[in-house]
């Protein structure tokens, strides 16, 4: 069970300190309005501008259970804890843009979910009718390169690329081959999705956080409506918890394909490119005649899944893809020309990769052995406990490994599903009351989503967080650019394996 | 030590074979089990309900006073999210497998009794006298989930190759004829939408690829979108769908090219129409 506690601002910074000093990880921050729904009834108008709460939300070292730390602002400033914790100063940031409150010695003040030179009439987040955004483009926040060093370019990209990719505007300061600093400006495509949430019925959140980022649409509304089912205290059928699994690894394996595909694009190995993007169509196939969406959406609902895929005539496709696989991921381990690229490419230490909060397969390939489905164990991987792969070369050699081996450990897993799937209902009644929350996390392809739900009084959505993978990997990546050189970037930016939509949201 | 890898890669992909499928029964049969645009029945439809309006996020669904039918479907808002179907008490929303949903003119996506004629063949004479038989792509990702890229991608391997099709994605908008736009269109990325768009030599088309580009969808709207394109840039192809499956996106674009006819009237795959 999730562990709440009341925090003053004043014990903010000795608690952190304490935690982390123990080993723990700041997952991240959040605010919301606790006396904010009552906004949203036209008939009660407030006498005054809510305030926002903050939420903490801690796992500390070998338990099961997040921590949620509760922090209400009052007269009291905020300190900011990136000082201690660093991954949690973009999330301090965006509480700052969307809910308007200031954390004091933030140490990178300044706009981070909204663009500089956008502004909102009122905080964003507030509950009530939202105000569109003004806009007048301004320059991105860069760093002065000290002295007139003439040599040094300013290489600008995006935010429109080429290709079928995602916005996003990069900066590189260079020379020569060598890159001195990068900036990736991101959040071109901050939808405000989390408003979107704002007074929906719970069972129409599901829709939406599918289209939260497309490819992570099974781990997102699997996050959001395990949130849901904590605040009602719902179990959800063990046959439902079983199929989620299935469904979770359909996206793990196609994502991936994807991945090894794309990464093979960029070290121009073109055979593995094509077979790689062939394998995920593949997989996207078996999802589709499984479930009528090739991105498995539609099926997961707050108390189960809203109906069964069809599971007849999937463990033959699935048997030839794994042989087919086999043979792309022997020839992938053992193209020189291909690994050479890959090899020392991307460098991200273990101890970088923990303080800045890296995730998923890009953590587990910096040595750190952790994975929510085998720590913190949801659904039925309490019952079907996965195997964890863990590099510690911390390059994109490594990083493709892992995703290897996930793929292997995907459909090893789907097949144990298959096998000893339970019988019975597939949905169970699931209606959070007024007033309750509840938090609920998935390991994405991309590593840890995790989803805050509150209830209103009416039983509707207040306030829906969304902490998504990329939007932590990001924030690693940079750091792994800097001092490399720009022949290496497309390899290691692809060897991340990271989305935009995700992070921007 | 000399490489072996680039033989070795080259003799494996000779193994794979060929594994294009031929256009256009292979492309549907690749999308079996597809999950298309639920078909209304409004014969089927009951007075008083309002179950299905209730159960649809986007608003595809409005409620008519005086109109052709109870209700109002416009499948240029539709995100094929089913709930209307798993909502409907009487089976007037049922699923279906419809995919082909490209369409030249906005209305033709909303549902009506009548099947409206104009089928917008003079367009289509138009581009193929512009373009012969190949065409240059813009893509644009406005603020998209990432789902309608993941797709458009797709066009690129083996099993859809687009590029035999004559069709290929130009990095340069001076080289292209067609701007592909995904997304609602945010505050931040409609200037560099627009200015794509300015940049492209006269005689340009413009496509809306997925709900979130044609109306917003589940996604438009708010304090940081517009609603997909609409009011934004003239669009000559909506292509509807959350995200529209591959056969779907290359359906439209031979469309546009005057290659394929369209598909859908009043809001649905016209009778006989399967198999054009
Ligand atoms: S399938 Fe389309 S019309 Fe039906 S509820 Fe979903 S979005 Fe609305
Ligand atoms: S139309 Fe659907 S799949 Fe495409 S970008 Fe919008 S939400 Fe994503």
């Amino acid at each position: 069970m999730t562990r709440y506690t009341d925090v003053a601002p004043r014990d903010l910074e000795p608690r952190c300190r304490e935690a982390v000093a123990a080993g723990a990880r700041m997952q991240f921050v959040y605010a919301w309005y606790p006396d904010g729904s009552r906004a949203l009834d036209d008939t009660q108008p407030m006498e005054q501008t809510p305030t926002a709460e903050l939420r903490y939300i801690v796992h500390a070292a070998g338990e099961h259970a997040p921590q949620i730390w509760r922090c209400r602002p009052g007269a009291q400033p905020v300190p900011s804890l990136a000082p201690i914790a660093p991954l949690l100063s973009w999330h301090e940031r965006e509480v700052t843009d969307l809910c308007g409150l200031k954390f004091k010695d933030q140490p990178q003040p300044g706009p981070k979910v909204l663009l500089p030179g956008a502004k909102a009439a009122r905080p964003p987040l507030l509950p009530g009718p939202p105000a569109p955004l003004t806009y007048v483009r301004e320059p991105y926040i860069l760093p002065e390169i000290a002295g007139a060093a003439p040599d040094v370019q300013l290489l600008p990209f995006g935010p429109v690329r080429a290709g079928v990719v995602e916005s996003a505007h990069f900066s590189f300061y260079y020379i020569g081959e060598a890159i001195l600093h990068y900036h990736p400006q991101l959040f071109f495509k901050h939808r405000g999705m989390e408003k979107r949430f704002e007074g929906l019925p719970p069972p129409l959140g599901a829709v939406l956080a599918e289209r939260v980022s497309g490819v992570g649409s099974v781990a997102h509304s699997l996050a959001y409506c395990q949130a849901l089912e904590a605040a009602a205290q719902c179990e959800v059928p063990p046959r439902a918890a079983w199929l989620r699994v299935l469904l979770a690894e359909l996206e793990r394996l196609y994502n991936h394909l994807h991945y090894l595909g794309h990464l093979c694009h960029t070290t121009t190995l073109k055979v593995g490119d094509a077979e790689g993007h062939y394998l995920e169509e593949l997989a996207k196939q078996i999802n589709c005649r499984a479930t009528g969406s090739r991105f498995l959406r539609s099926l997961i609902c707050p108390g189960g899944l809203r109906r069964e895929p069809g599971l007849e005539g999937l463990a033959e496709p699935l048997a030839r893809l794994r042989a087919e696989f086999d043979g792309y991921a022997a020839m992938l381990e053992s193209s020189t020309t291909h690994l050479d690229r890959l090899i020392t490419t991307g460098v991200l230490g273990k101890q970088l990769a923990f303080d800045q909060g890296a995730t998923g397969p890009v953590e587990r390939a910096s040595g750190i052995d952790r994975d929510p489905r085998r720590d913190q164990p949801y659904g039925a991987y309490r019952e079907l406990p996965p195997r964890v792969a863990v590099r510690d070369g911390c390059d994109a050699r490594a990083r493709q490994q892992v995703r290897i081996e996930e793929i292997e450990h995907s459909i090893e897993l789907i097949g144990r599903v298959l096998e000893g799937l339970p019988d019975g209902a597939s949905r169970a009644e699931c209606r959070p009351a007024p007033g309750s929350e509840g938090l609920g996390w998935a390991e994405s392809p991309r590593g840890s989503v995790y989803y805050a739900v509150h209830l209103d009084a009416r039983g509707r959505l207040a306030r829906v967080k969304v902490k998504s993978p990329s939007f932590s990997n990001w924030r690693v990546f940079a750091h792994t650019v800097h001092g490399t050189n720009m022949m290496d970037y497309a390899i290691n930016e692809a060897s991340f394996g990271l989305t935009i939509a995700g992070c921007d949201r | 030590m000399a490489n072996k890898s680039v033989p070795l890669w080259t003799l494996y992909g000779l193994k794979q074979g060929k594994a294009t499928v031929p256009w256009p029964a292979g492309e549907r049969a690749s999308q079996q089990g597809f999950l298309g645009m639920p078909r209304f029945d409004p014969g089927k439809c009951a007075e008083g309900c309002r179950e299905c309006v209730d159960a649809c996020l986007p608003g595809a669904i409005t409620l008519q006073s005086g109109g052709e039918a109870r209700l109002s479907v416009d499948y240029g808002r539709c995100i094929v999210c089913q709930l209307c179907v798993e909502a409907c008490p009487t089976g007037a929303f049922a699923a279906s497998s419809d995919w082909a949903f490209g369409a030249r003119h906005r209305e033709d996506l909303v549902w009506s009794r009548a099947v409206a004629s104009a089928d917008g063949t003079a367009l289509a004479g138009e581009i193929r006298r512009v373009f012969g038989r190949s065409l240059h792509i813009r893509h644009v990702d406005a603020g998209s989930c990432n789902g309608c890229e993941s797709e458009l991608q797709a066009l690129g391997n083996p099993l859809y190759n687009l590029h035999r099709l004559g069709i290929f994605f130009t990095p340069s908008p001076r080289f292209a004829d067609l701007l592909l736009v995904t997304g609602p269109v945010t505050y931040a990325l409609r200037e560099p939408l627009e200015a794509a768009y300015a940049a492209m030599p006269e005689p340009r088309f413009v496509m809306a690829v997925g709900t979130c580009a044609v109306s917003g969808g589940s996604n438009g709207g708010g304090y940081s979108c517009a609603n997909g394109l609409e009011g934004l840039l003239p669009v000559d192809l909506y292509l509807p769908g959350c995200p529209p499956n591959p056969a779907a996106i290359i359906h439209a674009l031979l469309m546009l090219v005057g290659r394929m006819p369209q598909r859908v009237r009043g809001g649905r795959i016209a009778e006989g129409s399967e198999r054009a």
